[in-house]
């Protein structure tokens, strides 16, 4: 089995929308959660730093894994790593 | 449920079938509400719920019988996305989930939401670490991932040393929570309640291993939901109009939640003015508790004689007096026989006694505020508020990172037909288990806005029919006391067990029983299907990896099937017998299980498809450093085990995985790098995993 110049450009992309996510993951999570006192001075459905932790991070982790998913499955097509048809 | 159908045929049909199970469990229920109306006594209605549902399980469980391997194991690895998002929503939300979580978010406030986080965003790593290339990998267990991937018997046997350790923690606390819905529902006894539940338990997993467990969980995922969602909405609707908790919550309850917080702690208003009178009470209290420690202190056993001595007296002066005072003598007698018997003993009691007084006579808590912190000088509160900060992100940590190395989870991603379906299923998954988990926190709001606004300022001659009922069924959910005399409720003389919100949503809604029942339902599902998936992790990884591939690999099919459902048998027995002693602390159980599995596992497999370099010594380090670091910590620092040693960082024992992570992350590529690179075959399987599909590819889903 030998790897092609595709085959690394797509476990390139794939490592690149990885990191993507994760830094969104991390910001979403750590850092609002370290400056939820600070947040909770605006007011957006109630005071922000609570509403993230309590429903927006949720909201925006279902966003990511969805958006993961879909990208993925497109990626698999355009390179031709994508699974034969059993459906 | 199988036969040789078509996927898309397949797909149909379930949704065709459990479109029919909705429909039919929803005529259930209206059947049980029209008995309730007609006269049936609660405890019969109770029943009903709980022998259907088992019996539904049961039946599945039944219906889905196998002897063929790969259904056993991973339910034919046909699955469908949506399907396996369900059962995998089921398979996560415990009893804990579903019964505790909502509670503690009204005990606790923002500080409760790491749960709510850590739970969720744990998913976003399953999703892009883990899932689609274990599903490539295509075996069965965990513990094959990492024999394969790292060579030899170590990682492996390491793998099912931990996959045991932590999912055996996790299911005494799920097996102790169907314990108490049986028995509280039912009036059985809790060690009863706990076989009751077991022998659901084994039926549903007995005969068809995961295939059975997969699709008994999706009908449990569509009850519990169903369970959560109907009281919450109707409470909503109640207290708001909105019949949207999710945003009602926020917009139209927390507001006015706020603005009686200030209230209460405000003493110039006639509410903060009568809880200020209650908190008086409590310090008193606290300083008599506190001065009582001191003498002890200075007096030692002789200062115990002493004061059981003047109880004593006073018993004899009560008799003496006339007319005598039955109530008092009994008082001053309950005294006497209640006095602790050695230091030990009065010293415990007399802190526990001082640390609940000055709890209570403590302002409100505000319910939206990250961090809240005391302390006598600014700099205190300032270091203490660092201190909860960093201790609640770190609990996240934990509570995340171990989303994506519980192996009961990880497995049900074998399961589906492809890897594209397993990408997709996460997706599923989260959303399942979102719709409850962010139902949760605005059911903590809702309840608070309930107690504060209702229950506190009513008089103690007509309270809540709810609040009598459950104060008389259990003092630790629910206790009421006017301790200032002036008749009515303060906030101070209730004292609330997390439990009893989720539980007693629907009386406080105006429901009537059939909707009790049908939360004692949900919450039986909620542990019936997390304690399913893991003891089908244990037995699995004792009689797959350690049978199996590691004493017997010339076993064959039946041999292996039976040894893994006697094992299934023996596994539950066990638990249900170390559940039965009701040990420590639920919540500790299931922190640990997280920071066990997050320290052992997450480094060793995704390093293992990330990097190309790790190989065998690397996992062997960095696993068994990861978790040698995470128990020891736990060890020497949990109170349960007596050591007591200081705290690193200040990071509390249920966050250990705080260090036990990276130092398996730095295990792994230490030890990797010392030693050779892996072999070109091992190097193979990681491009393989990597692709779903690559020309003149290596094959690994061999059963």
């Amino acid at each position: 089995m030998q790897l092609t110049q595709k085959h690394h450009d797509y476990w390139n992309k794939n490592l690149r929308i990885t990191a993507i996510l994760l830094a969104i993951w991390f910001v979403v999570t750590f850092v609002f959660g370290w400056y939820a006192r600070e947040l909770n001075e605006i007011s957006f459905i109630g005071p922000l730093g609570f509403y993230m932790g309590a429903q927006g991070a949720l909201i925006i982790y279902v966003a990511i894994i969805w958006f993961y998913a879909r990208f993925m499955n497109n990626l698999d097509l355009e390179y031709g790593v994508h699974e034969g048809e059993d459906e | 449920m199988s036969g040789q159908v078509s996927q898309s045929q397949f797909y149909q049909n379930l949704k065709k079938y459990y479109t029919f199970y909705t429909g039919g469990f929803i005529t259930f229920v209206v059947i049980v509400g029209i008995l309730e109306q007609m006269g049936v006594p609660n405890k019969v209605l109770g029943y009903m719920f709980l022998f259907a549902t088992i019996l539904l399980y049961a039946g599945i469980g039944f219906m889905s019988k196998t002897a063929d391997v790969s259904e056993y194991y991973v339910a034919g690895r046909r699955v469908p996305a949506l399907f396996n998002g369900m059962a995998t929503g089921a398979d996560w939300m415990s009893a804990a989930s579903f019964i505790g979580m909502a509670g503690t978010l009204y005990l606790t406030g923002y500080d409760g939401l790491a749960f709510v986080m850590g739970w969720t965003g744990g998913y976003c790593l399953v999703a892009l670490f883990l899932a689609p290339y274990l599903r490539k990998f295509g075996q069965f267990t965990i513990p094959d991932f990492l024999a394969e991937r790292y060579g030899g018997n170590l990682p492996r046997l390491i793998g099912v040393l931990a996959a045991i350790v932590c999912s055996f923690t996790y299911v005494i606390a799920q097996i102790y929570g169907v314990g108490l819905i049986t028995s509280r529902f039912t009036g059985l006894e809790f060690g009863v309640g706990v076989f009751v539940g077991l022998a659901g338990i084994l039926v549903c997993s007995f005969l068809g291993g995961m295939k059975a467990v997969t699709w008994t969980q999706v009908a449990q995922y569509i009850i519990l939901i169903f369970a959560y969602m109907i009281p919450v909405v109707w409470l909503s609707v109640k207290d708001t109009g909105n019949p949207i908790p999710q945003i009602a919550a926020y917009v139209s309850a927390l507001p006015k939640v706020t603005a009686l917080e200030k209230e209460f702690n405000d003493k110039t208003t006639p509410k903060g003015a009568a809880e200020e009178s209650v908190r008086a009470i409590f310090r008193d209290r606290a300083a008599a508790a506190d001065a009582k420690l001191k003498g002890l202190e200075a007096g030692g056993a002789n200062y115990l004689t002493e004061e059981k001595g003047k109880l004593a007296a006073k018993v004899a002066e009560l008799k003496a007096a006339s007319p005598v005072d039955a109530k008092a003598v009994e008082a001053a007698e309950k005294a006497v026989k209640d006095f602790p018997v050695d230091p030990s003993a009065a010293k415990k009691a007399w802190t526990a006694a001082k640390g609940g007084a000055a709890a209570k006579a403590a302002p409100v808590k505000a319910h939206a505020e990250p961090f809240a912190a005391t302390g006598k000088t600014p700099e205190e509160v300032e270091k203490n508020r660092n201190k909860a900060k960093k201790n609640f992100l770190a609990l996240i940590l934990c509570l995340m990172v171990g989303t994506a190395a519980l192996p009961h989870i990880l497995m049900r991603y074998y399961t589906t037909p492809s890897v594209k379906d397993a990408r997709t299923s996460v997706t599923w998954s989260l959303f399942f288990i979102f719709l409850l988990y962010f139902t949760a926190p605005a059911l903590g709001i809702l309840a608070k806005f309930e107690v504060y606004n209702n229950l506190v300022g009513s008089s103690f001659a007509s309270l809540p029919a709810w609040v009598s009922n459950w104060a008389a069924v259990d003092k630790t959910l629910m206790a009421i006391a006017d301790i200032n005399k002036d008749g009515i409720v303060q906030l101070a003389e209730i004292t609330i067990g997390g439990d009893l919100i989720v539980l007693a949503t629907p009386e406080i809604a105006g429901l009537p029983y059939v909707i009790s029942g049908l939360v004692a339902a949900g919450g039986l599902a909620a542990a019936l299907s997390t304690a399913d998936g893991l003891l089908l992790t244990i037995a699995n990884a004792m009689s797959h990896d350690l049978y199996y591939k590691m004493i017997d690999p010339q076993a064959s099919t039946v041999r292996r099937l039976a040894v893994s459902k006697g094992l299934l048998l023996v596994v539950a027995l066990v638990a249900a017998y170390v559940t039965s002693l009701k040990p420590g602390d639920i919540l500790f159980l299931v922190g640990a299980a997280f920071s066990l599995a997050a320290s052992g596992f997450f480094p060793a497999l995704v390093l293992g498809v990330f990097w190309r370099r790790a190989n065998y010594l690397g996992a062997v380090i960095g696993m068994s450093a990861g978790l040698g670091l995470c128990s020891y910590y736990m060890y020497m620092t949990y109170p349960f085990f007596g050591v007591n040693a200081p705290l690193w960082w200040d990071i509390a024992p249920i966050a250990a995985g705080f260090w036990g992570i990276p130092v398996g992350i730095i295990g792994v590529i230490v030890g990797s790098l010392i030693s050779p690179a892996p072999s070109k075959q091992i190097q193979e399987l990681v491009d393989h995993v990597r692709y779903p599909n690559l020309e003149g590819d290596i094959n690994t889903a061999g059963a």
